[in-house]
């Protein structure tokens, strides 16, 4: 009997943590046949610092400086929701110059991530100079930032009641060479990837996911709008002042890589118009508010969720009187976002697979928390 | 001074040349590319940091030469000079000029393609040696992807060979007097163009050292002096494809005013550019879009090239019309890549 003792297996093969597009230490681990993915396995983590329960060990004012660190590209998107949550549990009034600036610098912060998302899609994609075009204009986000808050990255800028501090004296100076600056990047960057052939080939079509599966997943943000449905909290649920603020909310419908993408500069240039309505609008008046020196909010609990640059981040806060928060659970977009992941991969070549994982822009320190 | 002698000589100065020319387009690439992408490349190491890459081979040169425990220790070891002998050996056909050449040679185009094909051996080598996955995945998409691709390479040529009547380069050359084989064969020029950089593993065909899948592929194991070997095979096939492309498509040593070798410089270095321009601005293939891409279009535009040509040379048609058929088959296939890309 001559018969072959020769057999084909699928392939393991292991994707991170360290690896250089997981975004961070997102690790898979694939079961390949060939060039095709047949399963995935999701393993996340390694970069869980226990930020939940950490805050309870913290004083409420303190809290914000951790929950930089989740979603460290939008680190003021993060606060935001806190610091309102805190705000409704102690029935703080917040001036309006206040929510201003917080809207201000939420939309610049966000701007500053789908831009990070843009340099990290397209080296994904295996283009080198999407990244450099981003940072260019992201740096310039960051020189406000540091004239604003002080800082680049983790701000810890706004406290119950308002911000930290007042805007620079010069910051309108600062926001018309800005804006203009951004647009014009903004430009830049639709124009070396969103018409590419290769791009295009590569994106559309994969990682497809329709927008039934899309909210059975609880999928928010850019990637559930990307599918066609229309939910912004900054509309449909609305706080601060964008209820004063004109906007469109984008969506898109065929929920592909494409889509994602391109969902993302449009939002970019929504949250453009935001900042020049901000720049007007601005009103006189106290940065930070009435607030009792000791924080003491009463017993009671209080859900908060907001409008991430990555869907919906919430802070379920819970007091049981005293100085500490009793818990802080944050619901971070996207965790819930990578629930998808699977759905989306199925069939994909290896090189796709890359490619999912960016469009859905998880940031670890997030999903891990 | 007895043949041999003179030989070893000229093959001496020859790699000496390709190895600083290496140095250099490291050099240029990375500043070419910084330029593109808004930034000043390297600027510390000497003038506009021109001793970069000096610097980077005296480091790489110096580094620990690390043999993975799962590696097949002599294959690892062999891989590397299996990649960079046929690349060098390609050398010595290539005419600078009509005297500065080491050896013209009747079958000098037929030469450098059949030698230049058996580096891909010394590619798959690597991966498989390495004894790593992700060495393996990319070893195998180079062997898919170069193999491939050597075809329309090879057919890209013919139609040059056979308007010129000759295999031999310099006669290539000489064959362009007046009339440069881009108006006559701008077909097989654009085959060549895009199928060489899929030889050459360059954006946007990377897809087996693609970094952001896997890791730099076949590569990935290899460290020190061994990586530093590939790396430079990689820059010297670069620059003798490049040179390839002046000599065949653009006349070589041809041109008014300045001396021959100034000539065949300044056009191996714009076709150079354009590589380094394409590694700027595009995102890369997927596999198969590659695959289909090969043989769904490549190989048949480049029959239709020699279908063309041959009738062009069988009916004695002026030159004009080959020009305008080429053109109007280059416009229907650039509306064709989108057809097929998309399916």
């Amino acid at each position: 009997m001559a018969e072959s003792r020769l057999e084909t297996v699928d392939m393991f093969i292991n994707m991170g943590p360290q690896h250089p597009s997981t975004h961070g230490v997102f690790r898979m681990v694939l079961t390949i046949d060939g060039e095709q993915i047949v399963d995935m396995k999701p393993h996340i983590g390694y970069l869980h610092r226990g930020v939940e329960k950490l805050a309870e060990g913290l004083r409420y004012r303190e809290v914000t400086v951790l929950l930089d660190r989740t979603d460290y590209l939008a680190a003021l998107n993060n606060e935001l929701p806190y610091v309102m949550a805190l705000e409704k549990l102690l029935d703080v009034k917040v001036p309006e110059r206040a929510e201003y600036i917080r809207v201000l610098v939420c939309e610049l912060n966000r701007i500053a991530s789908h831009l990070m998302f843009y340099g990290a899609f397209g080296a994904d994609a295996g283009a080198t100079t999407p990244f450099m075009y981003a940072f260019r204009d992201r740096e310039e986000i960051q020189h406000f930032f540091e004239a604003v808050t002080g800082g680049r990255l983790m701000h810890n800028y706004f406290r119950v009641g308002g911000v930290r501090y007042d805007l620079p004296e010069d910051w309108r100076e600062r926001l018309t060479k800005l804006i203009p600056h951004l647009r014009k990047g903004i430009v830049d960057c639709e124009r070396l990837l969103s018409d590419n052939e290769i791009f295009l080939n590569r994106t559309i079509g994969v990682g497809q996911i329709s927008a039934a599966d899309a909210i059975d997943y609880g999928l928010t943000g850019p990637n559930l709008r990307a599918c066609g449905v229309r939910l912004d909290l900054r509309r449909d649920q609305p706080y601060s002042v964008y209820p004063k603020l004109e906007f469109d909310v984008p969506t898109r419908s065929r929920g592909d890589c494409y889509d994602r993408y391109l969902l993302r500069v449009e939002e970019m240039r929504q949250s453009l118009r935001i900042v020049e309505q901000c720049l007007e609008q601005m009103p006189d008046g106290p940065s930070l508010g009435e607030v009792p020196r000791v924080i003491r909010p009463k017993e009671g609990e209080v859900y908060v969720g907001t409008e991430n640059p990555r869907g919906e981040y919430g802070i379920y806060l819970v007091s049981r009187g005293g100085d500490y928060p009793y818990r802080v659970k944050v619901r971070a977009p996207s965790f819930c976002n990578l629930m998808a992941l699977n759905e989306m991969m199925r069939g994909c070549y290896i090189a796709d697979c890359v490619l999912i994982l960016g469009s859905i822009d998880i940031v670890l320190g997030e999903v891990d928390r | 001074m007895p043949e041999w002698v003179e030989s070893i000589i000229r093959v001496a100065i020859a790699i000496g040349f390709v190895l600083t020319t290496v140095l250099v387009l490291i050099w240029l690439e990375r500043k070419v590319i910084g330029h593109i992408q808004q930034r000043l490349g390297p600027m510390r190491t000497g003038f506009h940091g021109f001793l970069q890459s000096p610097a980077d081979a005296v480091k790489l040169l110096v580094k620990e030469d690390i043999i993975p425990a799962a590696a097949d220790r002599w294959a690892f070891q062999l891989a590397p000079a299996l990649v960079f002998v046929p690349i060098f050996l390609t050398v010595v056909s290539i005419p600078f000029t009509r005297t500065l050449v080491v050896r013209n040679l009747d079958l000098g185009l037929f030469y450098v393609f059949a030698i230049s094909s058996i580096s891909i051996v010394g590619i798959v080598m690597a991966g498989w040696a390495s004894g790593n996955k992700y060495a393996l995945l990319g070893s195998v998409r180079a062997g898919a992807q170069m193999v491939s691709y050597e075809i329309p390479l090879v057919f890209s040529i013919l139609g040059v060979a056979m308007v010129a009547g000759s295999l031999n380069l310099e006669t290539i050359v000489d064959a362009q007097r007046g009339l440069w084989y881009i108006v006559l064969q701008p077909v097989g020029m654009f085959i060549f163009l895009v199928a060489s950089l899929a030889e050459l593993n360059r954006t946007p065909f990377d897809i087996p050292v693609a970094e952001s899948e896997v890791v730099g592929g076949p590569y990935v194991e290899y460290s020190g002096i061994r990586w530093g070997v590939f790396f430079l095979s990689e820059y010297a096939n670069t620059f003798i494809i490049s040179a390839l492309a002046a000599v065949v498509f653009l006349a070589g040593w041809r041109g008014p005013l300045l001396p021959g070798w100034l000539w065949f410089l300044i056009k191996t270095y714009a076709i150079i550019l354009i590589i380094f321009w394409f590694r700027a601005t595009l995102p890369r293939l997927r596999i198969d879009q590659l695959m289909t891409f090969a043989w769904k279009l490549l190989l048949p535009l480049a029959f239709v090239n020699l279908l063309i040509t041959g009738l062009y040379l069988v009916y004695d048609w002026p030159r004009w019309i080959l020009f305008v058929a080429s053109v109007a088959v280059l416009a229907v296939a650039s509306r064709l890549v989108y057809v097929v890309g998309r399916a």
